[in-house]
């Protein structure tokens, strides 16, 4: 984690989104440090992924600002940059894995010309750049390079994840949204996917947002938790403080309600 | 501890220190663990805290390393330096870098890490601090090879050596390794960083008389290096062998 540095590089200020009547959002405030891993727990129905949407320029919040560290400009809120600068933003500074890759990939086009895409729209047109950098990151996330003219429509859940983000990282962002990353897939399949997370946001220095309702996943990955109930974060701290000392009824309801991660 | 004939200060500072449980889906049952603890320590110093199985010898090592958190009263580490940091009221991201820097911790089990070979696991703390360093922001990628790689894991080669980790498992990830074993690497990879605080809580609990002297020698180490340690010994000879002092928590706990 980079200790030294002055800014958060994203910032929450008193978020809040309603549905209708229903409070999906109430009070949320925190600040995500560059290489810092937060994660996000509770159960369906929390508040997690409108969390998630919110913070990604997906969902304006209804009160309160996302305010994001901009290179030269210092924090800005999102929701006041034109709807280009956005854009831009979210395919080049951040990246975006979604639960189900089907949402989040090309299913039918190549595993190559998925990965390069965000490439492709900054400007990058040279086919032999192209298809190397394709070819590196293929390798960076442990699918066959051998795939690369394949498309993810015939890939297994775990290869279908991992090409997404590939897809994601090929920009180099400093954040990334994982919203449930590793549901769905077989336990076998999770554990390797944990461990190429774990790997790439520490040799990239990435800041992590991840939704999860598996404490097991919060605990090898996240450095700070956070729990949400109702709408609101009931309780946060260091990952392994909450796990292993939790002060919060809600959270130790949580935590004693899963086989020990 | 003052043959310098200065007054030494203290690389950990704890003062009224308390710790309660409530248990809110057990009817909200409180349970006191520790109550007004006093304890100072210094440099080349090894406290061996004393008292029954329950009275919270773990539970002080796990508020002092922020695992825990306190009920009441103060933990400062290194006061009176640039560095002091009062942990309780510590925020995430400053525990973190305490913990990264200055606090050592050696837990009772090995919390195994999927996929990942002895080796780096006890290389990690090494490479940790780097972190800033080679893969920075304004240079990022993925193909430039840590520097500090090579060095983390020639250190930790030398601490699985010293711990008769056989060669052969050093690629392997620990979750097979026997009890023995797998305490060995949780030693390794909590001490081959020199921080100035260590927590050590069972260090030695299924090790065998080679093994545990290996550790007491280790520990004997770092407190030449001028590391401030607090621990927990099941073992008698053990204890006999590391304390310097000994602290007993029997009387801490409130009766009521």
């Amino acid at each position: 984690m980079a200790a030294d540095s002055a800014t958060p590089l994203l910032c929450a200020r008193a978020l809040r989104r309603l549905y209708g009547r229903i409070v999906a959002l109430e009070e949320v405030s925190f600040e995500l440090w560059p290489g810092e891993i937060l994660a996000i727990v509770g159960e369906s129905g929390s508040g997690k992924s409108t969390l998630l949407h919110v913070l990604a320029g997906q969902l304006e919040p209804d009160e309160g600002e996302v305010l994001f560290d901009l290179p030269g400009r210092g924090l800005q809120d999102i929701y006041r940059l034109c709807e280009g600068e956005r854009r831009t933003l979210a395919r080049t500074d951040w990246g975006f894995v979604h639960q189900h890759a089907v949402d989040g990939l090309r299913m039918h086009v190549s595993a190559g010309a998925n990965v390069v895409e965000r490439q492709m729209a900054l400007g990058e047109r040279h086919y032999g750049r192209l298809r190397r950098l394709a070819l590196d990151w293929l390798q960076h996330v442990e699918l066959d390079p051998a795939r690369i003219d394949d498309a993810p429509v015939i890939f297994s859940g775990g290869m279908r994840q991992r090409l997404q983000i590939a897809r994601n990282l090929v920009t180099l962002p400093r954040l990334v949204f994982l919203d449930e990353p590793t549901s769905g897939l077989d336990v076998s399949v999770q554990a390797r996917l944990l461990d190429l997370l774990r790997r790439l946001t520490r040799e990239l220095g990435l800041a992590v947002v991840l939704v999860t309702h598996d404490l097991a996943v919060a605990r090898l990955l996240a450095h700070r938790t956070m729990v949400m109930q109702l709408g609101r974060v009931v309780e946060s701290g260091l990952t392994d403080q909450l796990l292993d000392d939790p002060v919060h009824p809600y959270t130790q309801l949580l935590v004693s309600s899963v086989l020990p991660p | 501890m003052t043959e310098g004939g200065y007054a030494p200060v203290p690389l950990l500072s704890l003062e009224g220190v308390s710790k309660h449980f409530t248990l809110h889906n057990q009817n909200g049952v409180r349970l006191p663990v520790l109550e007004q603890v006093d304890l100072s320590a210094y440099a080349g110093e090894c406290i061996v805290l004393d008292g029954a199985s329950g009275v919270g010898k773990s539970t002080l090592l796990k508020l002092i390393y922020a695992n825990y958190r306190t009920t009441g009263g103060s933990i400062r580490l290194l006061p009176g330096t640039p560095a002091e940091l009062e942990l309780t009221r510590a925020t995430p991201r400053q525990l973190l870098a305490a913990r990264r820097e200055s606090i050592g911790y050696v837990s009772q089990f090995l919390r195994v890490i999927p996929r990942v070979s002895a080796l780096d696991v006890v290389a990690e703390s090494l490479l940790e601090a780097g972190q800033d360093g080679p893969l920075a922001m304004h240079d990022r990628t993925l193909r430039r090879v840590n520097p500090a790689q090579n060095d983390a894991r020639a250190e930790a080669a030398s601490w699985l050596h010293r711990l008769g980790i056989a060669e052969r498992l050093w690629s392997l990830p620990p979750s097979t390794f026997s009890g023995g074993e797998q305490q060995r690497i949780n030693i390794a990879r909590s001490l081959i960083k020199p921080r100035p605080v260590l927590l050590l809580d069972e260090p030695t609990a299924s090790l065998d008389d080679a093994n545990k002297s290996i550790v007491i020698d280790i520990i004997g180490e770092a407190r030449a290096r001028g590391a401030a340690i607090i621990g927990t010994f099941h073992d008698p000879t053990v204890a006999a062998a590391v304390a310097t002092r000994r602290f007993s928590l029997d009387g801490s706990r409130m009766l009521t």
